[in-house]
């Protein structure tokens, strides 16, 4: 076809540098102010995510000691929770903001290969987010219905927020895979085709690799929730039965008929699998980078670490109905769904057993960054281990719906994700703002949080082989459940508000930084990717000045012997003295 | 040397900077129109689900979508018309991708405009089978007088977002064709690759209708 890679041709690119304040930084095409405000917007209503997780645990501990907490808004409470966490929160976080941020910069390239699109992804996430928002203001208030949305009592009288709050609940979905879509072709993209020379799929960071793999599910899985949101919002507004049987609602006929609650079921978890891989995969990569180099050590088993992260991204497609064995579906679907949700825990341990063999006999520096690396470790076993209980039809029919399975999720995609998007923002704070944040203040904000969340979750397991109900506004006089469980509960509460309390130490390292931090070297931790090898610290737009690098080895090598230093970035040619690195999926 | 076998289907795809020898715009378009074809599959396996789960009987859509020309009705004349005037309309299409390739830009700008025409007339008949369904049979969303309520639904939330497909596609068509024609792309080194990436969104559409078309009408 004639046609020249980018890489090849890159003095015949014109560069649009950014002139004024407003392109700069409102209306910036930059990958990484966009990467930036992506951020920026995701931990902002994460904020908002983690004062409703308060909220609900006041109720919890303390049952009816709170005039402002009532059973309406502690399901507004849920259900916001949920939502905002999995979605608005970690979704937008690591593939807006990291993926954003580390693609471009990881690959050699100058950005994404459509700024335009991408500039627009941010500000239709932003109009999801502020549709979120004004969920709460509405009259009746934002939906109660769970993060789930099940029909049909989603949208019947009696859930909170059934006027105005599920509709701009579905609306606002809607406009964020809109946001998502246009993001995520640019980040697909831009890792298939724009790599800088030398840059083949297989010296790709594992960083990447996890954010481009997640992007691919994020492609794949969201069009299940915008057609089961669009469907919603028919049977909603113009009184469609898709989702919805004939029923009576508070003894009224609202005039549903033969529709079927459990297509919803299918599609929402058709989509709420890949999900939880969505936000895990990108997790696994940045995690891996961040163990490699603080041990100072390649990744154990890269390829087997590549090839795992695409056998978990396809086996989530078919693993969706084990959140649906309550529902009444055949005992041989059940089968099949307990097998294939099995299956995704061999390539799953082999990435655990290779970070902790990536740890073996390494040289281990224990700064922020590695401590949360190595705590997700620790908390991702704990909630995989709880995943083979409920994976397990007959062992999750008991559990389900109780404290164990909030458990579970906490841990595995709750706490241990979170983990890693602070590990993540200690590990390139001084790339992305050129400043070092402080050490100790990062300490004691790791081991609060760490601790912190093993004494939230961990009486939860024990809560919930005792059988207590989630979801449940108040447990009233349940006979069955002995007095030790609203102990708990009180505990539970009291560790979930100290933790809140102490991300506080995490905002307030942020302003010191930003404003008293110590400028940072081009590459504090002598990491061998190429984004610390950038002319400029931080990068400027184009990133990588005049020329292109070039990159001549694979992301890992951390002590070659015989070496003067004991990492060889990758756009270090190979030579006598810098010895050509283990190179995958390239025979020389 | 190049390794041969599994190894050397992954040293290709792994290849450095691209992984793919085609234009980004056109890669990228690859991509989407995978997402989209799991927007369609979720609606039409949803249709599917909810056409096996309901218990009013289902209408018969050779009866529904019949039209007389004076003299007995013929069933699914006017689908079989659409149709036939969207596949034709993917032959203008590849031929215009030809022409972009040529160079020959008036002949490319006539062909997508003839596409784009054949596209806009597919939407007009769809619109008038709206109004019919609607207006003379009675045929509501929520409700019709053949059957079950899911016909109506199903029947209007399909072809509603494909014809919101459609109606995109023709913008998009009038879009690239006029800058075909004024010139927007010579000078930009003469590069008409945007037309074949049209054209791959116009296949799609088409694709799908096709797929609609079977499962909807013919089932």
């Amino acid at each position: 076809m004639g046609y020249v890679a980018i890489a090849d041709r890159d003095h015949e690119i014109e560069h649009h540098d950014p002139q004024t304040f407003i392109t700069k930084y409102v209306w910036s095409q930059d990958h990484k102010v966009i990467a930036i405000q992506y951020g920026v917007t995701a931990i902002f209503v994460g904020l908002i995510a983690l004062g409703l997780s308060a909220m609900m645990r006041l109720q919890l501990g303390f049952p009816d000691s709170f005039s402002f907490i009532n059973p309406e808004n502690y399901y507004q409470f849920i259900t916001m929770h949920g939502m905002i966490m999995v979605i608005y929160l970690l979704t937008a976080l690591f593939l807006g903001g990291f993926g954003n941020y580390l693609i471009p910069l990881m690959c050699g390239s100058r950005d994404m290969v459509f700024p335009f699109l991408n500039m627009l992804s941010y500000w239709v996430y932003l109009l999801s987010v502020i549709i979120l928002i004004a969920s709460f203001f509405v009259p009746g208030g934002s939906t109660g219905a769970g993060w789930t949305l099940y029909p049909p009592q989603a949208i019947l009288p009696g859930t909170p927020g059934v006027d105005w709050g599920i509709l701009l609940m579905l609306a606002s979905l809607a406009v964020f895979i809109v946001a998502f879509t246009m993001g995520g072709l640019n980040y697909v993209t831009t890792v298939l085709q724009a790599r800088c020379r030398g840059m083949t799929l297989m010296r790709m960071p594992l960083s990447v690799w996890g954010i481009f793999i997640a992007t691919i599910l994020g492609l794949l899985a969201f069009p299940a929730l915008l057609v089961s949101a669009i469907m919603m919002l028919l049977d909603k507004t113009i009184a469609t039965s898709f989702f919805m049987p004939a029923i009576s609602s508070m003894g009224v006929d609202p005039g549903y008929t033969g529709g079927s609650p459990i297509l919803f079921q299918h599609l929402f978890w058709f989509f709420g699998h890949p999900e939880v891989y969505i936000v895990a995969l990108p997790a696994f990569g940045i995690v891996s980078d961040l163990l490699s180099t603080h041990a100072r050590k390649n990744i154990f088993g890269y390829r087997m670490m590549v090839w795992a992260i695409i056998a978990i991204g396809g086996l989530s497609f078919i693993v969706w109905a084990h959140h649906m064995y309550v529902s009444g579906m055949n005992p041989y679907f059940g089968f099949f769904f307990a097998t294939t949700t099995l299956i995704i825990a061999v390539p799953t341990a082999i990435k655990v057993y290779n970070w902790v063999l990536t740890l073996w006999e390494g040289n281990i520096h224990l700064r922020v960054p590695m401590l949360f690396a190595i705590a997700f470790i620790f908390t991702f076993i704990h909630g995989g281990l709880t995943g083979l209980f409920l994976g397990n039809v007959t062992i999750d029919l008991p559990l389900s719906d109780t404290y164990f399975v909030v458990a579970h999720f906490h841990m595995v995609m709750g706490v241990s994700p979170v983990l890693v998007v602070f590990g993540a923002i200690y590990h390139w704070w001084p790339k992305i703002t050129g400043r070092m944040y402080h050490e100790g203040l990062g300490k004691w904000h790791f081991w609060m949080t760490f601790l912190g969340t093993y004494s939230i979750y961990l009486p939860m397991h024990y809560l919930g082989f005792a059988g207590v109900p989630r979801r449940y506004f108040a447990m009233g006089n349940t006979e069955f459940l002995p007095e030790s469980a609203q102990d708990l509960n009180a505990w539970i509460t009291m560790s979930a508000l100290f933790v809140a309390a102490t991300q506080v130490l995490f905002f307030i390292n942020v302003i010191w930084s930003l404003k008293k931090g110590p400028k940072a070297d081009p590459n504090p931790w002598d990491a061998t990717t190429l984004e610390w090898q950038t002319p400029d610290n931080p990068p400027k737009h184009g990133n990588w000045g005049h020329e292109l690098p070039e990159c001549h080895r694979w992301a890992y090598d951390y002590s070659v012997p015989g070496y003067k230093d004991d990492f060889i970035p990758q756009n270090v040619p190979a030579s006598d003295a810098a010895p050509a690195g283990r190179d995958h999926g390239v025979e020389h | 040397m190049e390794p041969g076998g599994t190894s050397g289907v992954i040293h290709d795809f792994s290849r450095d900077k691209q992984a793919f020898g085609v234009p980004w715009g056109k890669a990228m378009m690859w991509i989407f129109l995978l997402s989209d074809t799991f927007i369609f599959s979720c609606f039409l396996v949803g249709y599917m689900s909810v056409r096996l789960a309901t218990t009013d009987p289902w209408p018969i859509p050779s009866e529904v979508f019949a039209l007389s020309f004076g003299g007995d009705p013929i069933p699914l004349i006017l689908i079989a018309i659409m149709t036939f005037i969207l596949i034709t309309s993917s032959g203008t299409m590849a031929m215009a991708v030809n022409m972009g390739y040529r160079k020959d830009r008036k002949k490319t700008f006539w062909l997508m405009l003839i596409t784009a025409l054949l596209g806009a007339s597919f939407v007009g008949m769809q619109a008038f089978e709206w109004t019919k369904l609607i207006v003379d049979e009675g045929v509501r969303p929520w409700s019709n007088p053949m059957g079950a309520a899911q016909f109506g639904s199903s029947f209007f939330m399909i072809t509603g977002f494909h014809g919101m497909h459609v109606s995109a596609g023709v913008i998009y068509l009038l879009v690239v064709a006029n800058r075909v024609r004024n010139g927007f792309y010579e000078k930009r080194g003469g590069n008409y690759e945007i037309v074949e990436i049209t054209g791959l969104y116009w296949h799609f559409v088409d694709l799908v209708w096709v797929f609609i078309f079977a499962f909807f009408y013919l089932w």
